[in-house]
């Protein structure tokens, strides 16, 4: 056996051309396929690390996303004062009464506008997302028309960085911070104080109220408590589920896309596999029918095929693959249909998709070389010998 | 020139299974380029189909933001404005989530007459009228769902909280088939209505105001007086042409039709490969062959053209296929995306690209084989074992 896996190998080599060709073709099919996954897992690690498990969102029942969402001072407060909310070091509960509102700005270098999230939040809004820290400069002052930008957002858009003022809503908003939301969906927003942007939009209700659970099996209760209180009409979520949901629109439509892309793709790859099998077979028969007279079974004959296949379609995914992950340089910003604002995310590698591009590769090399693989097998010696 | 033609047809004919298999590949990658491309019209499709003399305001901060329903009256007095309308997006659930259709609250008494594109009978407009719960229904839409006159469908509001219960009155069809029939509109003073008992703080809003202009050139004008007669108000207002504001929503995901654009345009490198493998292949069983030829005194030009010859004639068959495939392929995917895109439509600039990459597949993968097999002396080609 390894002498046949040697004699695969140098015949690969003897036909340098043929078999780069053959492995290039399925090297950018590989690379369409883990492109669009790593994409996918992009998007979705963004979204999903926007929510934090311990926290849970209020949002008016059957709105989706939080701009579709109102609820109003008094529900805030009763929601405020239930027992499953964790309570701060100063004796507060830990809750971020919030309103978001999108507006219009303009991309740096292009008369174009994007919609960015701008959110009000309460004064504990640090302390109920740990994973945002303020990187430069400061927090905004509680009460004043100061903001924090997030990470992603500088130098995307015309005049936003820290130390600059933005108009929106008739007024100038400094800037007075950065902060870092480590790679999340809020990496994309602007933060400012709920009170004056209520104000400011002429809003009497907040979009969401985000709190923080004493106890993150408190869900359930806190559930059953404000779901069944006839005051309110709000539903409650875990934070966490909830970005997960407004990932499910764009990230069902890159998969569908992609990996029907990528099938169609895989036809010609494994076609040119066939191709350069069935060639390889041709122009070997002496030596199929030497191998036999030797010895060889024909499995054996059908397996060294197979293996010059399969090796081809190894090559062919790692060329792919290192191709791919050169795409994790490739900052993303896209509209989500789910939110209507942008988000910025990454390509992202995961080991999960190393192994499916792999299993998808052996596949490609699989069905490609069988058949080949079997004519080579199925060879009569005489006649195989006497071939020209 | 009549031996050469016959002589690159049995050479592509010589290995049938091979070139059939190519051929296969070819037609795949063709059609999968075409039927991309066409997708990525069809995205733009609302661009193209933008009416010049049509204005679009919404709210400056964006198109999320209400605006005072009461505007359309201040508009309306603007010179140059000839009619007005105005839109409001609903947002609501048939049944489950994923069946979405776009569902607008229009000015029922203005809606068809600035939206002359939708197509729609005096008799149904008039029950439209009469019917405070009237919808009218586009013919996409309604053969999808099988909607009839009559029928009353309920909708779950997402941004307005509650059940709405609509009777359809009628059905619109599409000037032209670029035109979206995918739409439900309704009345605004219905969502009106009970806005004002529900939910008053969304009452007497709109989302925006769609301006008719009394000729293409003075957009530029009225737009400017829309928006400096709201300076400074409590809702300023941005205007746009229908064309500039399709154009902005279709901007903010550019990013992924830039990725099916390069996607499409990969799969003509992964053929180009099969290609380029089957013809070096070829070329190099055949070399004691060419070195017959040149022994027989034909140069290195006509060996060299039997290549090109035979992989332009591969590459073009299997185009041709590809091309004739392509509208039904598009008609099918139109079929089940019937939401996503109003019209998928393969467009001339579609087939002409296609043609050209087959072109320039089949005249590619020849080059290296060819000059191979034209540089190759007559001696060591006949001593050659492909």
């Amino acid at each position: 056996m390894p002498l046949l896996l040697a004699y695969s190998l140098r015949n690969l080599r003897v036909r340098k051309l043929t078999a780069a060709l053959t492995a290039g073709g399925m090297a950018l099919v590989v690379f369409v396929y883990a492109a669009v996954l790593m994409l996918d897992s992009g998007l979705r690690q963004t979204l999903v690390s926007t929510g934090d498990d311990a926290n849970a969102i209020l949002v008016r029942r059957s709105a989706e996303v939080e701009i579709q969402s109102m609820v109003d001072r008094h529900q805030a407060m009763i929601i405020e004062s239930a027992p499953q909310v964790l309570t701060g070091a100063d004796g507060m509960p830990l809750v971020s009464k919030e309103v978001v509102v999108l507006i219009a700005l303009p991309r740096r270098g292009s008369e174009q506008l994007s919609n960015v999230l701008i959110r009000g939040v309460g004064p504990a809004a640090l302390t109920v997302r740990p994973q945002v820290q303020i990187t430069e400069g400061r927090m905004f002052r509680p009460g004043s028309s100061e903001v924090v930008i997030g990470g992603a957002l500088s130098g995307r858009f015309e005049g936003v960085g820290v130390g600059t003022t933005i108009r929106f809503a008739q007024r100038d908003w400094q800037i007075v911070g950065r902060f870092d939301a480590g790679g999340s969906g809020f990496d994309s927003e602007i933060w400012g104080d709920s009170g004056q942007i209520l104000q400011a939009f002429r809003r009497d209700a907040f979009s969401s109220v985000v709190v923080r659970l004493a106890d993150r099996a408190g869900l359930d209760a806190l559930k059953e408590r404000l779901e069944s209180d006839p005051r309110l009409t709000i539903e409650v979520k875990r934070e966490r589920l909830f970005y997960e949901e407004q990932s499910r629109l764009l990230s069902s439509f890159i998969r569908v896309l992609g990996i029907s892309l990528s099938a169609l793709f895989s036809l010609g790859a494994v076609i040119g596999a066939a191709i350069t099998m069935y060639a390889a077979v041709a122009s070997r028969q002496r030596e199929i029918g030497t191998l036999r007279a030797l010895g060889f079974r024909r499995s054996s004959v059908l397996f060294s095929f197979l293996a010059e296949a399969i090796l081809l379609a190894l090559v062919g995914w790692a060329a792919g693959l290192c191709l791919a992950s050169l795409m994790m340089m490739v900052k993303v910003t896209t509209l989500n249909w789910t939110t209507l604002s942008e988000l910025a995310f990454q390509f992202t590698l995961t080991p999960a998709i190393v192994m499916q591009s792999l299993v998808f590769a052996l596949a490609m090399g699989v069905i490609g070389g069988f058949l080949p693989a079997v004519r080579a097998s199925r060879l009569k010696i005489v006649d195989a010998l006497r071939a020209a | 020139m009549s031996q050469w033609l016959k002589l690159v047809a049995r050479n592509a004919m010589r290995h049938r299974l091979r070139t059939v298999l190519t051929l296969a590949g070819l037609i795949a990658a063709i059609l999968a380029f075409g039927v991309l491309q066409t997708i990525v019209a069809a995205w733009y499709a609302g661009v193209d189909s933008a009416v010049p003399s049509r204005l679009i305001t919404r709210n400056a901060i964006s198109f999320m933001a209400p605006l005072p329903v009461s505007y359309g009256k201040r508009i309306r007095a603007v010179e140059g404005v000839r009619n007005l309308t105005y839109v409001n997006w609903f947002g609501g659930i048939y049944k489950e989530p994923r069946n979405f259709f776009p569902q607008l609250a229009v000015d029922a008494e203005t809606y068809f007459d600035v939206y002359q594109e939708n197509l729609i009978s005096t008799e149904a407009r008039s029950a439209f009228l009469r019917d405070r719960r009237g919808a009218i229904v586009g013919r996409k839409l309604a053969n999808r769902y099988g909607f009839e006159p009559g029928d009353v469908i309920q909708l779950k509001g997402t941004i307005y909280p509650g059940d709405w219960e609509l009777v359809i009155q009628g059905i619109f069809d599409g000037r032209d088939p670029k035109t979206d029939t995918s739409q439900l509109i309704f009345r605004w003073d219905y969502l009106n209505e009970t806005l004002r008992i529900r939910s008053r703080a969304q009452a007497e809003l709109t989302g925006f105001f769609v301006v008719d202009v009394t000729s293409a050139d003075r957009v530029a004008e009225v737009s400017h007086a829309i928006d400096s007669m709201f300076r400074n108000s409590s809702a300023e207002t941005f205007t746009e042409t229908e064309r500039a504001f399709q154009i902005g929503f279709m901007k903010q995901t550019e990013t992924i039709l830039v990725a099916v654009r390069i996607v499409s345009f990969v799969v003509i490198f992964i053929i180009l490969a099969v290609m380029a493998n089957t013809m070096a292949m070829t070329a190099r069983e055949r070399l004691s062959e060419y070195a017959t030829l040149k022994a027989l005194g034909f140069g290195p030009g006509y060996v060299a053209r039997l290549i090109l010859g035979e992989s332009v004639v591969i590459a073009l068959v299997g185009g041709a296929i590809a091309i004739a495939l392509t509208p039904l392929a598009a008609a099918h995917l139109g079929g089940l995306t019937a939401t996503l895109f109003p019209s998928l439509s393969v467009s001339w600039s579609t087939v002409a690209l296609q043609g050209i990459s087959a072109l320039a597949v089949g005249v590619l993968a020849a080059l290296l084989p060819m000059r191979r097999a034209a540089s190759i002396g007559i001696v060591d080609g006949l001593r050659s074992v492909g």
